[in-house]
C-alpha cells in the first residue's frame, strides 16, 4: 500500500538549462524504508526535497507531473504539487517531515526543540507537551541521555545526539512520512550505527525515504531501493534484488563500484 | 643575501607602522586621561553646563542616542531581515548596496537634510530633529550588521524550521535571529557607540543647551556639540571643561564599543 | 501575520531608498535658488559672501563698469540694507529686460575654496595614511602571530571608534603645535587638518586591506614559500596582486569617508575662505563651511550652503559607489 506516489515527475532548478529530474515514477510503501542511491548529481536529494516541497523556499523552479500523498482521513491520494496556500504547506510539512545531513538543533533548550513542532500545531497544555516530548525522545533513543538536562541548550549535545534530537523533533508531531537526507554522512561510525538502528525502529510508525551515498547503509536498512543516475530513475525494486540481482547494467556497474 | 636584507627591512617597516598606529592611539588616550582627569571632579556630574558642569550634556546626549536607537534599531533590523530573508534578487541587492553606501555618507549632509525638513519648518532647534538625524545614521549600520549576521546562519537551520511546518516569519524570529543573536547584539552596541559620539548631525538640528532639558521639542543639551562650542571659547575654564567632557565622552564610547566586542568573543 | 510582516519588512527596507532620494531632493530643492543663480560657475568661483558690482547688460562699454567700480566701496555700505530687505531684489545678472539697473550690487557665493580645501585635505590624508595603513595591514595579516595580531587589531579598530571631535581636540592642542614646529606656518592649516584626517582614516584602510589580504588562499602563499620566497616576496608577488582590487577599493572608500569628515577638520583647518598659498596656510573644506556657517546663513547664503552640501553628497556617493562596485565586490 503506497503512502506516496510519484508520477512522471520532472524538476528543473531556477535558471538551469536541463532538468534535474526526468519523469520519475516511484512509490513509497507504507511502513517501509525506501533508499534513494546514486552518484553525486543524480537527483536523489532533489527528489527527496520535492516530497515536502521545501524547494518552494527558493523561487523560480519549475516542475511537472504529480506527487501524490495519501490523505489518511479519506484514503484519497492528493497531489501535493497543487498546494498553494500557506496553511496547506504547513499541513503538508506536518505530515511529511525531514531530517538533514547536518544536524540542525534550534538555538533553544532540548525540550523546546522537541516541543517546537508541537507548539506550531497549537498544542499548549504543558503536561501534554511534556508527555509528547518524553515519548518522542524515548522513540529516538535519546531520553536516558538528556532527561536530566532538558532545559539545557541543545547545542551542548554531541553530533550524534543532536541528530537524534532532530529525529525526536520530527517524530514528535507524528508525521506519516519521514524524509532523511544523508542523515549520517556527517557523523562518526558509532553514531551512524545508532541512527541506523533508530530508523529501522521508526518504520513501525512512519514511512521512510532515505537518501544515502553509502550503498552499504542502503543495503543494511532499506526495504526498497531506487537507483538514480543523471536525473533518471534507472531501477526501483526490493533492496535485495537491486543489490544481488540488478536488472540494469548501470545499476550493476554502480553497485560493484565501477563508477560513482 | 640582498633579498633577505630587503625582507628584514620590510618586516621592520611594517612593525614600525603598527607601532605608529598604536602610538597615535596611545597619544590620544594619554592626552585625554591627563587633561581630562585633571579637570574632572564630582561636581561635573551634579551641575549643568550653566553652572560649569556636564550633567545636562551627558543626559541629553544619551537621551538623543536612546531615542534614535528606539527608532533606528527596529527599522534597521526589520529592513535587514527583509534583505536577507525575503528579498528576491535585484531590489534586495539594491537596498543592500544603497544601505552600505549610506554607512559612509557624510554626516553633515544628513544634518543639513534634517535641518531642511525638521528644523526650519518647525521654527528652530529641537530634539526630534536630532533624534531623526542620529537614527538616519544608525539605520544603515544596523541593516548591514543584521544582514551579515543573518547570512552566517546556515541554510539548513531555516529549512529545518520550514520542514516542521513553521511559517517564514516564525522561522526568522524563533530560530534565525536567535541563532544570530550575539552578532546582532554586537552590531547594535557598536552602532550605539558610534552615534553617541556624533557631533555633526546634531550641530544644527538639536544643537545644544546649557540648561537641563529633557523635552525633545526644544534644543537638547549635547555633550559633543558643547565640546565644540567650549573649545572655541577663549576662557581657560571652558577649555578645561571641554577636556573633561572629551574624556568622559571617550570613556563612554570606548566602553560600549569594547562591551560589544567582548560579548562576541565570549559567546564566540 | 506572515503577510503582514512581509509587507512591513519590505516597507522598512524601502525606507533606505526613500531616504536617499529624499535627501537628494531636499538638498537639491533647498540649493535650487543658488543653482539657478550661479550655475556651474559656482564650482570655480572663489568668493564667498562677497558683494560685487552687478554687471550692467553686456552691450555697455567696459569703461562704465570701471567707473562704477571706483565707487564700489561707497555704494557697498548703502546697499547692504537694500540687499537685506527682501530676497527678490537680487537681479539675475543675465537679465537684460531691466534697462534701468536699480540694484547695483549683489552678493555672490562660490564653492571653489571649500571644494579645493576638501580635495587637498583628503589628498594629504591619503598620502600620509597609505604607507602606514599598508604597513599595519601587512603586520596584522602576515607577520604578527595570532596572539599579537588580535589585540593589536582591536587596538587599531578602537582608533576608528574614537569620536571625530576628540581628534579635533587632540589635534588642535597637541598635534598642531608639533606640525607647525616641524613645517613652519600656521598651526591651524591645510596640512594639520590633512594629517589628522589621515590618522582618522588609517584604521579604516588598514582593516579593509588586512581583510583583503587575508582572503588570499593559503595554497597560493604556501606554493610561493615552497619555492623559497621570502615573506616580503610572497607579499609583493602573491598577496598584493591577489588583493589588489580590495586594496584599491579601501583607498577609494577611505577617500569617500575623508571627504565628509567634519568635526576634526573644523578644529584644524582654520575656516578661512581663501585658497591656501602654502600647505601650512589655513583654508576651509565643504563640511566645515557648512558647519561653521549654518547658524548665520540665510537666503542665498543658505541656498549656497546646500549647494555645497549637494555637491559633497553627490561626489561622496559616486566615489563610494565606485569603490564598492568596482573594487570591493565580495568574492562569492
Amino acid at each position: 500500500m503506497a503512502i506516496m506516489d510519484i508520477k512522471n515527475f520532472s524538476f528543473t532548478y531556477a535558471g538551469a538549462l536541463t532538468p534535474s529530474l526526468k519523469k520519475i515514477n516511484l512509490s513509497i510503501k507504507k511502513n517501509s524504508i525506501t533508499a534513494l542511491i546514486g552518484p553525486s548529481g543524480c537527483g536523489k536529494s532533489t527528489l527527496l526535497r520535492s516530497m515536502n516541497r521545501i524547494h518552494d523556499l527558493y523561487p523560480g523552479n519549475t516542475y511537472d507531473g504529480q506527487i501524490l500523498l495519501k490523505n489518511l482521513k479519506n484514503n484519497k491520494m492528493e497531489n501535493i504539487l497543487d498546494i498553494k496556500k500557506e496553511n496547506d504547506f504547513i499541513n503538508l510539512r506536518q505530515k511529511v517531515g525531514m531530517i538533514f545531513q547536518k544536524p540542525t538543533p534550534f538555538p533553544m533548550s532540548i525540550f523546546d526543540n522537541v516541543a517546537y513542532g508541537l507548539k506550531l500545531m497549537g498544542l499548549k497544555n504543558k503536561s501534554e507537551l511534556k508527555d509528547r516530548v518524553e515519548i518522542a525522545l524515548k522513540g529516538s533513543a535519546l531520553w536516558e541521555e538528556v532527561k536530566d538536562r532538558l532545559n539545557k541548550p541543545a547545542s551542548g549535545l554531541s553530533g550524534g545526539q543532536q541528530q537524534r534530537l532532530c529525529i525526536a523533533r520530527a517524530v514528535a508531531v507524528k508525521p506519516e512520512v519521514l524524509l532523511f537526507d544523508e542523515p549520517t554522512s556527517a557523523l562518526d561510525p558509532i553514531s551512524t550505527g545508532a541512527i541506523e538502528e533508530l530508523i529501522v525502529e521508526l518504520k513501525k510508525d512512519v514511512s521512510i525515504a532515505i537518501v544515502t551515498h553509502n550503498m552499504q547503509q542502503a543495503s543494511r536498512i532499506s526495504d526498497f531501493t531506487a537507483f538514480m543516475y543523471l536525473g533518471d530513475l534507472v531501477e526501483f525494486d526490493k533492496t535485495e534484488n537491486i543489490f544481488l540481482n540488478p536488472k540494469e547494467k548501470q545499476t550493476e556497474d554502480y553497485i560493484t563500484g565501477r563508477f560513482g | 643575501m640582498n633579498r633577505l636584507l630587503i625582507n628584514k627591512i620590510v618586516l621592520w617597516l611594517s612593525i614600525l607602522s603598527a607601532l605608529i598606529g598604536l602610538g597615535f592611539l596611545a597619544w590620544i588616550l594619554i592626552t585625554l586621561f591627563v587633561k581630562g582627569l585633571s579637570s574632572l571632579h564630582f561636581n561635573l556630574f551634579i551641575n549643568d553646563l550653566v553652572n560649569g558642569g556636564l550633567r545636562n550634556l551627558i543626559i541629553g546626549q544619551f537621551e538623543l542616542a536612546f531615542f534614535a536607537s528606539l527608532v533606528g534599531i527596529p527599522l534597521g533590523m526589520v529592513a535587514g531581515i527583509y534583505i536577507q530573508e525575503y528579498g528576491r534578487g535585484r531590489y534586495a541587492s539594491l537596498i543592500r548596496d544603497l544601505s552600505d553606501i549610506m554607512v559612509s555618507a557624510p554626516s553633515i549632509v544628513i544634518g543639513a537634510f534634517v535641518y531642511a525638513i525638521a528644523v526650519k519648518p518647525f521654527g528652530g532647534a529641537n530634539g526630534y530633529a536630532g533624534v531623526l538625524a542620529l537614527s538616519i545614521m544608525m539605520i544603515p549600520i544596523i541593516i548591514n550588521t543584521t544582514d551579515s549576521m543573518l547570512s552566517l546562519v546556515p541554510r539548513e537551520l531555516r529549512e529545518a524550521g520550514i520542514a516542521l511546518g513553521a511559517s517564514k516569519y516564525k522561522v526568522i524570529f524563533d530560530i534565525v535571529i536567535k541563532a544570530a543573536k550575539v552578532g546582532i547584539m554586537t552590531g547594535i552596541l557598536l552602532s550605539f557607540a558610534r552615534i553617541v559620539g556624533e557631533t555633526a548631525p546634531l550641530l544644527f538640528t538639536s544643537e545644544t543647551s546649557s540648561y537641563f532639558n529633557m523635552n525633545l521639542s526644544e534644543a537638547m543639551p549635547s555633550l559633543t556639540v558643547s565640546i565644540y562650542n567650549l573649545a572655541n571659547e577663549p576662557e581657560q575654564s571652558s577649555r578645561d571643561l571641554a577636556w573633561a567632557a572629551s574624556f568622559i565622552l571617550t570613556i563612554i564610547v570606548l566602553t560600549i564599543n569594547l562591551t560589544g566586542r567582548f560579548i562576541t568573543r565570549k559567546k564566540g | 501575520m506572515e503577510k503582514l510582516f512581509q509587507k512591513l519588512s519590505f516597507a522598512s527596507a524601502s525606507l533606505v531608498l526613500v531616504l536617499l532620494v529624499g535627501i537628494f531632493i531636499t538638498l537639491f530643492h533647498t540649493a535650487k535658488p543658488a543653482i539657478d543663480e550661479f550655475g556651474t560657475h559656482f564650482i570655480v568661483e572663489p568668493a564667498w559672501n562677497k558683494e560685487i558690482q552687478l554687471d550692467i547688460p553686456s552691450n555697455q562699454s567696459p569703461t562704465i563698469k570701471e567707473t562704477i567700480e571706483d565707487d564700489e566701496t561707497i555704494i557697498d555700505e548703502d546697499d547692504e540694507e537694500l540687499l537685506n530687505d527682501s530676497d527678490d531684489i537680487i537681479v539675475d545678472e543675465d537679465d537684460e529686460d531691466i534697462s534701468n539697473n536699480i540694484k547695483t550690487t549683489k552678493t555672490i557665493f562660490g564653492g571653489l575654496v571649500p571644494i579645493i580645501g576638501t580635495l587637498l585635505t583628503t589628498s594629504i590624508a591619503l598620502v600620509f595614511a597609505l604607507p602606514i595603513s599598508m604597513g599595519i595591514a601587512v603586520f596584522l595579516s602576515q607577520i604578527a602571530p595570532k596572539n599579537i595580531a588580535t589585540p593589536v587589531g582591536i587596538a587599531i579598530e578602537l582608533l576608528a571608534a574614537i569620536p571625530s571631535i576628540i581628534f579635533g581636540m587632540w589635534g588642535l592642542y597637541y598635534f598642531a603645535p608639533i606640525v607647525a614646529n616641524l613645517f613652519g606656518g600656521y598651526q591651524v592649516s591645510l596640512l594639520t587638518a590633512g594629517l589628522v584626517l589621515g590618522v582618522m582614516i588609517l584604521p579604516f584602510m588598514a582593516a579593509i586591506t588586512r581583510d583583503s589580504m587575508n582572503t588570499t588562499p593559503d595554497v597560493l602563499k604556501e606554493s610561493a614559500y615552497a619555492l623559497g620566497a621570502t615573506k616580503f616576496e610572497v607579499i609583493k608577488d602573491v598577496i598584493f596582486p591577489y588583493s589588489k582590487t580590495g586594496i584599491i577599493g579601501s583607498i577609494i572608500l577611505a577617500l569617500g569617508r575623508a571627504m565628509g569628515e567634519t568635526m576634526a577638520v573644523a578644529f584644524l583647518i582654520g575656516a578661512v575662505y581663501s585658497i591656501p598659498k602654502s600647505i601650512t596656510d589655513p583654508t576651509i573644506s565643504i563640511p566645515v563651511a557648512m558647519a561653521v556657517n549654518f547658524g548665520e546663513a540665510s537666503g542665498l547664503g543658505e541656498n549656497s550652503l546646500f549647494y555645497l552640501g549637494l555637491i559633497l553628497f553627490v561626489i561622496s556617493f559616486v566615489i563610494i559607489s565606485i569603490a564598492k562596485f568596482y573594487f570591493l565586490k565580495k568574492k562569492d
